[in-house]
């Protein structure tokens, strides 16, 4: 995910501290992945270097200086052209499982025990993305909802090369 | 050979139809209160299996033992009972009496088991409410969408307070939202009730309402959460 692109999109809506941001961005997106104040703050230099945003106000009330940020016209272009490009379908795990299936056949290890183990913890997370599904709001439904397509894209890989086994372990030979 | 605490339990189960071996082996519990996914290919033997389980056929070889009592020891008569009484079954398509109403559908476990009409129609009704078809109670299953039917099938299936239920494939038919909700009111209403479920299923999304999950292989369960 572009952490950039995601606070450009949040700041459309009006300017905000570093601090709004992030929490406006870990209430939204980071159900997993708090961000790091770091990162922000980092983000945010880089886009004022960018033309994207630029300071629409500093405040101290006593402590230290904070920077209110407001996005530009250069950033909310960014935004829409982000929008508008498709993400590269990844190809995520299915390498590294193959290698590992490949692997397990050279070696005359049981390929069939590995994508039954693997089918297994996936399912695993699935029952628990499901259960987190059930008890959360519309939001929840939709992000689990799409890691819940991919998992089951990539058992269904599983189950497929598992039926393939006879005949990859024919190709792969030594 | 039994698992402890299970309610329902198969050890080493064999059947062939002709030449074709469709279980070859096969061991499978499951607790009460428990909701377990059969999954695998088609043809690899899961329906075999909760066929076997619910004593719809006899094994070649091997037992089913439930609540203590193998189903091969028990008659025709008494293995009827037993699927009226302890048993709810959901398949892929409702499978309900097309010229029955909703309610009389939901009803008819009731009915069989002799329960007065009135009565029958009113614990009818209440399932009907979990299920959230209600609304349905004077229709018939032709004016039913295929997700109405099948909540109406789940709610006939859980009416009669099953110690298990046998899903096999119960969202094959529906969309994925209609899918996810059958899902989710069978599995809260069995939780609830302490019903088991056995589901077969070769959806992932489907087997992922389930506490665990066998796959069956060449006729053969395999269980990675604990050994049959």
């Amino acid at each position: 995910m572009s952490i950039g692109h995601t606070l450009l999109g949040l700041l459309e809506s009006g300017p905000r501290h570093g601090y709004d941001l992030k929490r406006a961005f870990d209430e939204r997106f980071g159900h997993d992945r708090p961000l790091h104040y770091g990162q922000v703050y980092a983000t945010m230099s880089r886009l004022l270097k960018n033309g994207l945003v630029e300071v629409d106000g500093v405040e101290t009330d006593g402590g230290p200086e904070r920077k209110r940020y407001a996005i530009t016209e250069a950033g909310i272009t960014d935004v829409a052209a982000w929008l508008a490009q498709p993400e590269k379908p990844e190809p995520y795990l299915q390498s590294t499982l193959y290698t590992k299936v490949v692997l397990a056949l050279l070696t005359g290890r049981d390929a069939a025990d590995l994508l039954d183990s693997q089918r297994s913890e996936h399912l695993r997370l699935m029952r628990i993305l499901t259960d987190r599904k059930r008890r959360g709001d519309l939001a929840d439904q939709l992000i689990c909802d799409h890691a819940l397509f991919h998992l089951e894209a990539d058992l269904r890989w599983l189950e497929l090369t598992s039926a393939r086994l006879g005949r990859l372990a024919e190709v792969v030979a030594p | 050979m039994t698992p402890a605490g299970s309610l329902l339990a198969a050890h080493g189960l064999h059947k062939s139809y002709g030449s074709n071996s469709a279980l070859d082996g096969a061991s499978f519990s499951v607790h009460p209160g428990e909701v377990v996914a059969v999954m695998g290919p088609s043809g690899s033997g899961k329906s075999t299996l909760l066929h076997c389980l619910a004593g719809i056929i006899t094994p070649d070889a091997g037992t089913v033992t439930y609540g203590g009592r193998e189903l091969s020891t028990m008659s025709d008569a008494e293995r009827s009972a037993l699927r009226r009484t302890d048993f709810g079954f959901v398949f892929q398509f409702g499978r309900l009496v097309p010229e029955l109403t909703g309610v009389e559908n939901v009803a008819l476990p009731l009915r069989l088991n002799g329960v007065k009409r009135r009565e029958a129609e009113r614990t009818a009704l209440e399932w009907m409410r979990r299920l959230e078809v209600e609304d349905l109670a004077a229709q018939r299953p032709g004016e039913m969408s295929g997700g109405q039917g099948q909540r109406m099938a789940v709610a006939r299936a859980l009416v009669a307070s099953p110690k298990v239920v046998f899903a096999d494939e119960p969202t094959g038919a529906l969309d994925s939202l209609n899918g996810e909700r059958v899902m989710e009111l069978l599995t809260e209403s069995a939780r609830t009730a302490g019903t088991a479920v056995v589901l077969v299923t070769h959806e992932a999304r489907v087997a992922a309402y389930s506490d665990r999950d066998v796959a069956v292989r060449d006729g053969r369960c395999r269980d990675l959460a604990y050994a049959v």
